[in-house]
């Protein structure tokens, strides 16, 4: 056992972190590490500047113009962007439809679409969700009849994340009612221009409108755009799922959230001392942390099983449950840390007026927005099912 | 021992949980949100003329209740609907501190508080005090005949509303000492002093209120110079009351919505409600809400003893309602999943009421601290 990185990994590490030093744009980094709201425009930034340096699709095969790096690498890299507070980069296109393009997709559909994904030109969201079809998914209702060389769709997706900004969304749409729920389901590629498709922005608690409602009436869509079979979409969403859960522990958010509630806890002041200092505050920062400390090292042990081609069962579930109760508390730290500096509903309203809790950000909005982290992609409830069945009902 | 409440406080529950019922549902309540001011002045009347307001002043102070029962049912009730209106900053706050400092003529604006027709706003806590009462870096220097206030006040909520700030300087001693810190009564769009507002992110608006050479005639001083401390105590144990009786409403109503969740919503082809992990991450819910309302009836019922055994409840029952109420608001949202992110369900505003209300005045790590602080001093 060696809890070191080899001196290639740590090459690889110094070299990402030169880059980052030298184009992530400070007015950029400021913005992330803020907490504030990211438009299209620094997301579209960031996207350009990873692409020109050839970085933006870590996992992709090199034939198609990724970096083909390895989990380890993938995992120093995202680790060094957290540090550094870049934006994230948008993962509909690249981490989820890309995957399952190159692997299901017709040679036509890879010629089209994954040169366009690289280039920013296409910005796609996903069409998962529906009101009555949240984690038990395969119940969705979304209907694609089939008419000559078109199918027509009818129906809602919702929590479609940064919808507004897509012109096209990848669907699971059902397209025979008459089997099992999990067969029966295909997956589209839908151009957002298409007549008959309105987008809707959900107002979240904290003020944003991050997802949407996709309403469907009689959207006509080419034959063309079916991937794979039709009927055996599951199989490609599924597959989708497992791409989306890499890097789900989010270790170097979380890493930087900490380090960002430190800077905090050293500016504020609690009975005339600094807050760091105060024992209950103090002993809550000390608990998340050494969560973490522990919780990188699980990561690490299971990317670096995934680096040598095995892949992660239960353990990805374990990830997403432990990672995102992390996450949660240390955004529940950071809002204890701003005390009655959490009530401003914006805090640009106080910035700038305001020493010590000036570099609070909106801790109040990140600490109700991140609910959602074990709420998505498979709820924690969903993943503690999971476990428990494949560890107590016999399975792989 | 017994725990029913009187005629006179179940009278007034029931009317204010009817009143509430029929004029304030989400759709009335955005809309407050949305505004300018923050609040309803059509509510704010309609509360006055059932007497809400008068509820919480005692019978000597012109009103008809003001014990601590008194504020635990005004404000259970309260926090069950959602109400964002300032009846704390006014009432509890404002109203309470110049009822107890207040000479004859200071005191006519109580009058005017319960009538519904003035607005008062606290401006007490500042940039590095976070939540100690006894930190108070704004000075009043006397001139001649006048009071001259500089400093910065933070996070004042109702400020911009309010005809008066009572404003908290010092005028002798450290900078943490109790003694030495007198309160005022500033009157709004006064020279020298500067609001910036903004909205809170559960409801309501507030502003950072800068005093720079504000001058006061001698006569807006509340009390005798440098004694405000204990009134100001008292004051904001009555806030404690009236706040974790709200967060005990506010939770009712979450654990409602949730219940009504829970059996309607399918999953899987069935009520969620049927789920044993949810089932019993409910069953503690209910358990926790208990505890909750038992630990509101003890700060209210012993919010008229001296100051250290009162406090010694207040900061129990903030400890725990502050535990509670993460746990009912989080676990709320968590069992409706995506639906309890979205603005416009009830839950949404719920659950931010009732884990806002933990950084007002104190939150679950500072009242710990301050039980630990006054056991070992009662020990």
């Amino acid at each position: 056992m060696d809890l070191a990185y080899s001196p290639e990994e740590q090459a690889f590490r110094d070299e990402v972190r030169a880059f980052l030093a030298e184009n992530l744009p400070d007015d950029m980094a400021d913005a992330v590490k803020a907490g504030r709201d990211l438009g299209k425009e620094t997301y579209d930034r960031w996207h350009a500047i990873l692409n020109q340096r050839g970085w933006l699709a870590p996992n992709w095969p090199k034939e198609f113009g990724g970096c083909e790096w390895n989990a380890v690498q993938r995992h120093i890299f995202d680790e060094e962007c957290s540090f550094a507070g870049t934006p994230r980069v948008v993962p509909f296109g690249l981490t989820m439809l890309g995957p399952v393009l190159q692997k299901f997709g017709s040679k036509q559909q890879q010629d089209r679409f994954l040169p366009r994904i690289l280039s920013g030109e296409d910005w796609w969201c996903q069409g998962y969700s529906e009101p009555g079809a949240g984690s038990d998914l395969a119940s969705l209702k979304t209907r694609a009849v089939r008419d000559g060389d078109h199918y027509v769709v009818n129906g809602q997706k919702t929590w479609t994340t940064l919808g507004q900004y897509a012109n096209w969304i990848f669907c699971l749409v059902r397209t025979d009612p008459e089997v099992k729920h999990q067969e029966g389901i295909s997956f589209l590629l839908i151009d957002m221009d298409t007549p008959g498709i309105e987008v809707r922005p959900i107002v979240l608690l904290d003020g944003t409108p991050e997802v949407n409602e996709v309403f469907f009436d009689n959207v006509r869509v080419p034959v063309g755009n079916l991937v794979g079979e039709e009927n055996k979409g599951w199989t490609y969403a599924k597959y989708l799922l497992t791409h989306e859960r890499t890097n789900i522990a989010q270790v170097g958010s979380s890493q930087a959230g900490l380090a960002a509630v430190k800077r905090m806890a050293r500016a504020e002041m609690s009975g005339g001392r600094p807050l760091i200092e105060n024992p209950h505050f103090a002993a809550r920062l000390a608990q998340v942390e050494i969560d973490l400390m522990a919780m990188a090292t699980t990561n690490l042990r299971i990317i670096s099983q995934a680096a040598v081609g095995q892949a992660p069962g239960v353990e990805a579930s374990m990830l997403k449950v432990k990672g995102t109760v992390i996450r949660q508390e240390i955004n529940d730290l950071a809002r204890r840390a701003a005390g009655p500096y959490a009530l401003p509903f914006a805090s640009e309203a106080v910035e700038g007026s305001n020493e010590p809790a000036a570099g609070a950000g909106p801790v109040s909005a990140q600490y109700f927005n991140n609910r959602k982290l074990s709420i998505f992609g498979g709820s924690n409830e969903i993943q503690r099912g999971i476990i428990a069945k494949v560890k107590l009902g016999g399975g792989k | 021992m017994n725990f029913d409440l009187t005629e006179e406080r179940q009278m007034l529950q029931d009317t204010l949980r009817r009143y509430l019922a029929d004029r304030y549902d989400t759709g009335v309540r955005n809309a407050i949100l949305d505004s300018d001011t923050g609040f309803s002045a059509e509510i704010w009347a309609g509360l006055a003329e059932l007497g809400v307001i008068g509820a919480l002043f005692s019978e000597a102070d012109g009103g008809f209740g003001g014990a601590g029962f008194d504020i635990a049912v005004v404000f259970e009730e309260l926090g069950r609907a959602g109400v964002v209106e300032p009846m704390l900053d006014t009432a509890i706050l404002g109203g309470g501190l110049v009822a107890a400092l207040g000479n004859a003529e200071q005191k006519a604006l109580v009058e005017d508080v319960i009538a519904g027709g003035a607005h008062l706003a606290l401006a007490h806590g500042e940039p590095a005090s976070r939540y100690d009462l006894n930190r108070v870096e704004t000075t009043a220097r006397t001139e001649a005949d006048a009071i001259v206030l500089n400093g910065r006040k933070a996070v004042v909520a109702n400020a911009e509303a309010a005809g008066h700030l009572i404003v908290s300087a010092r005028e002798s001693g450290a900078v943490d000492e109790p003694d030495g810190i007198s309160l005022f009564l500033v009157p709004a769009g006064m020279a020298g002093v500067t609001l910036t507002g903004y909205p809170m992110f559960a409801g309501g608006r507030a502003a950072e209120v800068v005093l720079d050479d504000a001058r006061l005639p001698a006569s807006a001083r509340l009390g005798a110079a440098g004694a405000a401390f204990p009134a100001l105590e008292t004051a904001v144990a009555r806030a404690g009351v009236a706040m974790a009786a709200e967060t005990l409403g506010a939770m009712h109503a979450a654990t409602a919505l949730t219940r009504e969740y829970l059996l309607t919503r399918k999953q899987f082809g069935r009520p969620i409600g049927t789920f044993q992990a949810l089932q019993h991450r409910f069953a503690d819910m209910l358990i926790e809400l208990e505890q909750a309302q038992s630990a509101v009836i003890n700060a209210a019922g012993h919010l008229g003893e001296d100051a250290p055994r009162r406090d010694l409840h207040v900061a129990s029952t903030r400890n725990l309602i502050g535990r509670v109420g993460r746990l009912v608001a989080e676990e709320s949202i968590q069992m409706h999943g995506g639906i309890a992110m979205t603005q416009e369900y009830e839950l949404a505003h719920i659950a931010k009421r009732i884990v806002m209300a933990d950084h007002r005045f104190g939150d679950t790590d500072y009242h710990l601290e301050r039980f630990i602080a006054l056991s070992t001093a009662a020990a």
